[in-house]
């Protein structure tokens, strides 16, 4: 007996061998571990055996038992493995290929740009209002300072609808427009768009602009300065500041041109600020008083600045676009770039 | 304005660089664009003596040997031109000298000989006679003999100089002339100013008629008028012409040249008439009677009307006042006695004439810009000066001045040093200001804090107050002395976007996420691109806002619709192979309240959506639709659309809440896409889908005060039906036929829908899948199986569904 369970055991070891699949495992336990396997077959065997050396047998038979029953577990074990590592070889993916998804759209630079400025001066405790895109001769001129004679009606090539509406040529009217509704202290920002009859390289019939207005007691030159410079640093970077240098503008009295000090070079002059080491951005000043009184607001108790930026051109000197143009053709792959 | 810097040292001693200047006029306020060295044109251009002179042998060349002082004794150049000879100065570009134009001489065989540079003619030097003489001779230009070989070519011909180019702004008219940027470098260089000679000496001759009237003070304030007689018409001398050349003009004669040079220097546009050609001698000034015709000096000739302002000889027009002279009173070489004109007309008139009649001139921009009387008195001195100067004619006593009784002064008002700061919001020293402001010819007494003060003349463009003297102050004192301070004084404020600006923003989001770019297109363009639309003659959307002056014809009309401009962007993208895209902006559109325009029109906020490409159709577009709605809150339903024109009648929708059409969406029609001009390749053309939302509509919609809804108690139970129905029965009848049928139905999904001859012709098989949810107990499957039954009832007996 002893001898048929060494052959026994021998003849399983070396099937284990042979077997590399589920089916071929359910083989190997039918053969030696199921009711008619060989070493459940050994049991019968035992009544051939002398009884006095059969409790010793059936010891021996079920140690064998045993001890098969513990290669079918390691076996199957085994088995189990490889069969999981077919499955994972065939649902591998080529992890390279391109994804699928439904890409997500983005907002048009000018909104971007326009938004990361409203950003700015919302925390400064400015409100924002936008006003009408035609608009009538007096808001847009007169009660700015602009009369009929001005020579600052030929600054700016005016479109009429009608001989006294005009599509509005600044973000200006706005001023009036909120002092005409409201009393100081006030703090606002009027984006928008805004129309000239001028179409080239640099130039587009319509374009946007950003005016600023703060009226309170006591405000100076040294105020929109400081404002100014929180601004250009929270959109530009935390080391530019700003110059201002004289300018005209009817509306405004100092009036001012302000320049940034040049993000790109941080001043010692490139191409971008042509060598200057200083960039235009925008046009400023203190409020005139004769636009604060054509509002109703006394020009001895109140003052204020105003300012306007035309956000087409700093959304070009942020992202680098060197062509107006690119703002308006609305081409996919250029839209497609800006990300926020 | 161009300015030469020789000319503005005349009236001040500068004694910076140009480049120094540049930078102190741009802190003051005068930016100038462009510094340029005349110089630099003629690199290594010298004066030459020519030594030797050999002709060639078979070539129409000469080779010449130049004397070229410091830059060579012996220096061998070829020419062509046989105007030469031994001894003559002649202006020798040498190996690597630079010709106006960037034109670069390079040392080379000419017919086998080296050639170490050329000779130049006046022409290659881009100068004339006035120049230099014989500037204009064919051949080379042959200079002086005490020109000192070696000598740089510009300081031979006058073009040693610095043109400051600056850019004046529309406030300071004054400094429209070189006295007026004279002024403001002495005031910034802390120089006196020497200002022109001004002074003459009158004969006592006075004409016996001559008599100037205006007859229209309010488009000619001021007319001052000078009799000159024994004229000596001829050439200007060198000075003079060299003084215009260099600004570009051509000399004429000596009194025309007079007449420009003042305008240049003094900003006073002149005019002399040749009294020899004048009818009568009663000058008047008046308006042109309608009809009324002149020639000017270009011989020109312009049909007037009251509008016009006319200088008259008595009847026939002599001058269109303030642009040009008539061709009939023009000065001539045989001009004996003459009447100059010194005027000031109103700048607006003269703005109106020129741009109606398309005629602009030096003059008319002076004018326009705007002349003070102060200028207008100079300028008439000024040239009555250089007559005596140049010795040409007799200045007589016949002197006239018409005017308006404006006084002759500046304007005064008061002010205080506290007021200016205030401004400011630094403290510039007294002393400081008070300096500043006579520098810039201020009359000031100051009296503790209060000044006295009294603008020059010529500053027309000071108004009363301290914000105007704040403005001088800084400019000279410099900006960089304002310390930036931020709000010190202001009050608290809260700010933010309000709550429709943030909608917008949400809404601009929303459409992002749905894979939208937005787009920024211009607010107007022409009928033709709602002609593109098949928008009828007659529909309300042709009711537009048009521009009196359109910049082209492609934009005439304020839009109505966005779908016109969205369609645009789509067709350039596919002109430029991007296959597909998804599209949107968020604009007004622009409704007349009443057409011709009287009031200010509605501005409405449209939301224009645009998909084009392989990928969509009407179903991705409509998921969009699905998007926004769920983004706020909204149930859109959607009914059939036929009769947007340019939407395909099959394929289109239009969208509702609430009971409430806000909007229309679906497929560009076929007609229209047929008439696209579009690569013939393209696929995706054949796939372009718009849509048009009222914004303000459909943000009504939206409810403010949202709620949470408590989750079901209990759990909800689900069934699919397999219904057959007609291909005629919409989908979304036979939703709302199960939803109105069982009030427990929560949800009801399309999730299959399939056609075969085993179903039958004309029919389509829709599986759906309903969720019933109780409210106040758990529903039980006999509960269920009664809402099911019903749901087949009323299906089969309104819209002939059976069960499959």
């Amino acid at each position: 007996m002893k001898q048929k369970i060494e052959s026994l055991n021998a003849q399983l070891s070396a099937a284990i061998a042979n077997v590399q699949n589920k089916e071929q495992l359910a083989a190997f336990w039918q053969e030696y571990l199921g009711k008619k396997g060989h070493y459940s077959l050994l049991m019968t065997e035992l009544r051939n055996v002398p009884a006095e050396e059969r409790p010793q047998a059936g010891k021996v038979i079920n140690e064998a038992k045993k001890w098969a029953e513990a290669q079918y577990q390691e076996l199957s074990a085994r088995i189990a493995q490889i069969e999981l590592e077919a499955q994972n070889a065939r649902e591998a993916v080529d992890i390279t290929m391109p994804a699928t998804r439904r890409p997500a759209g983005s907002l048009h630079p000018i909104t971007i740009v326009k938004d990361q400025m409203i950003d700015v001066f919302a925390g400064m405790g400015f409100e924002i209002y936008e006003g009408p895109e035609i608009e009538d001769d007096d808001h847009n001129f007169t009660r700015l300072n602009v009369h009929k004679n001005h020579p600052a009606r030929d600054m700016q090539d005016t479109f009429y609808v009608a001989d006294d509406i005009v599509l509005r040529t600044h973000t200006s009217p706005g001023q009036i427009r909120v002092m005409d509704s409201q009393q100081p202290p006030i703090k606002v920002l009027v984006p928008g768009r805004v129309f000239r009859s001028d179409s080239d390289a640099t130039h587009s019939p319509m374009f946007h602009q950003m005016e600023g207005l703060v009226v309170d007691k006591g405000i100076t030159l040294c105020d929109l300065q400081g404002m100014l410079d929180k601004f250009v640093q929270a959109l530009f970077s935390a080391d530019v500041k700003t110059r201002l240098r004289p300018s005209y503008f009817p509306f405004t009295e100092p009036s001012v041109e302000v320049d940034v000090s040049c993000f790109a070079c941080g001043g010692k002059g490139c191409s971008l600020c042509k060598g200057t080491g200083w960039i235009e951005v925008l046009g400023g000043g203190v409020v005139h008083r004769q636009v604060l009184q054509n509002c109703g607001v006394d020009p001895d108790v109140y003052s204020g600045f105003a300012f306007g930026i035309g956000i087409e051109r700093i959304t070009m000197l942020k992202y680098g676009i060197n062509n107006m143009g690119y703002l308006f053709e609305n081409d996919v792959r250029f839209l497609k770039q800006f990300k926020d | 304005m161009k300015v030469p810097f020789s000319w503005l040292k005349e009236y001040v001693d500068i004694d910076v660089s140009a480049e120094e200047l540049q930078t102190r006029l741009f802190s003051c306020g005068f930016e100038v664009e462009e510094l340029i060295d005349l110089a630099a044109e003629f690199d290594r251009v010298v004066v030459g003596v020519i030594t030797e002179a050999v002709k060639q042998e078979g070539t129409h060349l000469t080779m010449c040997k130049l004397d070229c002082g410091a830059y060579g004794k012996n220096i061998e150049i070829s020419t062509g031109a046989d105007n030469i000879f031994v001894g003559a100065h002649v202006p020798a570009a040498l190996d690597n000298s630079r010709l106006p134009g960037g034109i670069v001489i390079k040392a080379k065989p000419l017919m086998g000989v080296m050639s170490y540079g050329m000779l130049c003619s006046g022409e290659e030097l881009g100068i004339n006679d006035d120049h230099i003489e014989g500037a204009e001779v064919n051949g080379i230009l042959i200079l002086p003999d005490d020109t000192v070989a070696g000598t740089p070519i510009a300081e031979v011909i006058g073009l040693d100089d610095v043109i400051f180019d600056i850019s004046v702004t529309a406030n300071r008219p004054d400094c429209q002339s070189v006295l007026g940027i004279a002024r403001e470098v002495a005031a910034v260089l802390r120089k006196p100013l020497k200002m022109p000679a001004t002074d003459y000496k009158t004969s006592d001759y006075v004409h016996p008629t001559l008599a100037v009237e205006v007859a229209d003070m309010d488009l000619c304030p001021r007319y001052l008028g000078h009799y000159v007689r024994n004229i000596t018409a001829g050439p200007s001398p060198r000075w003079l012409k060299r003084r215009l050349a260099l600004c570009g003009l051509r000399s004429i004669s000596n009194v025309v040249d007079i007449t420009n040079y003042v305008m240049l220097e003094i900003g006073q546009p002149m005019h002399a008439f040749d009294m020899d050609t004048l009818e009568s001698t009663r000058i008047l000034v008046r308006r042109a009677t309608e009809g009324e015709k002149i020639v000017t000096l270009d011989e020109k000739e312009f049909t007037l009307s009251p509008q016009n302002l006319v200088i008259c000889d008595g009847e026939k027009p002599v001058a269109l006042a303030g642009v040009m002279g008539g061709l009939n009173s023009e000065i001539t070489d045989k001009t004996t006695q003459l009447l100059f004109e010194s005027a000031k007309f109103a700048r607006d008139n003269i703005r109106k004439t020129s741009r109606s009649l398309g005629q602009s001139t030096d003059a008319s921009s002076h004018y326009e810009k705007g002349i003070a009387e102060y200028t207008t008195e100079l300028g008439m001195a000024r040239a009555l000066h250089l007559i005596e100067e140049l010795n040409i004619g007799e200045i007589t006593a016949s002197a006239f001045d018409c005017n308006d009784g404006t006084p002759r002064a500046g304007k005064s008002f008061t002010a205080t040093l506290s007021g200016i700061n205030a401004i400011l919001g630094i403290d510039v020293p007294a002393d400081t200001v008070l300096d500043i402001l006579a520098r810039l010819q201020f009359e000031v007494v100051a009296d503790g804090d209060n000044l006295s003060v009294t603008a020059p003349r010529w500053r027309e463009d000071i108004e009363i107050g301290e914000p105007d003297l704040a403005e001088e102050v800084i400019r000279e004192y410099g900006y960089e002395h304002i310390k930036p301070t931020f709000l010190a004084s202001a009050t608290t404020t809260s700010g933010g976007l309000n709550r429709a600006q943030k909608t917008r923003a949400k809404m601009k989001r929303t459409l992002c996420g749905q894979g939208y770019f937005e787009t920024s297109t211009l607010a107007f363009y022409a009928d033709a691109d709602l002609d593109a639309l098949h928008i009828a003659a007659d529909a309300p959307e042709r009711n537009v806002i048009r521009l009196i002056n359109p910049i082209s014809s492609n934009l005439t009309i304020m839009r109505p619709l966005l779908a016109p401009s969205l369609l645009n962007v789509v067709v350039e993208n596919l002109k430029r192979g991007n296959e597909a895209g998804r599209l949107f902006e968020l604009a007004n559109i622009y409704i007349p309240k009443q057409v011709p325009v009287t009031e200010l029109p509605e501005e409405r906020p449209h939301l224009g959506m645009a998909a084009f490409g392989d990928e969509e159709d009407f179903f991705t577009v409509k998921g969009s639709m699905e998007g926004i709605a769920e983004a706020f809150g909204l149930t859109f339903t959607y009914t059939r659309c036929t009769d947007v024109p340019f939407l395909h009648p099959g394929i289109a929708a239009y969208v509702e809440c609430e009971g409430e059409r806000i909007g229309y969406f679906g497929k560009l029609a076929n007609d229209v896409t047929a008439e696209l001009k579009l690569p013939k390749d393209s696929k995706a053309g054949k796939k372009i889908f718009l849509g048009e939302l009222d914004y303000d509509k459909l943000i009504a919609h939206e409810d403010p005060n949202f709620r949470y809804q408590p989750l079901p108690a209990f759990p909800s139970v689900s069934r699919d039906l397999a219904l057959v129905a007609d291909e005629a029965v919409a989908c979304g009848d036979i939703e709302a036929e199960i939803r109105k049928a069982c009030p427990a139905v929560s949800e009801v999904k399309l999730f299959d829908v399939y056609r075969s001859e085993h179903i039958g012709e004309g029919k389509k098989s829709m599986a759906f899948a309903l969720t019933f949810q109780g409210t106040d107990a758990p529903l039980v499957p006999e509960q269920v199986d009664r809402f099911v039954n019903k749901i087949l009832g009323n299906l089969k007996f309104k819209l002939g569904i059976e069960i499959r």
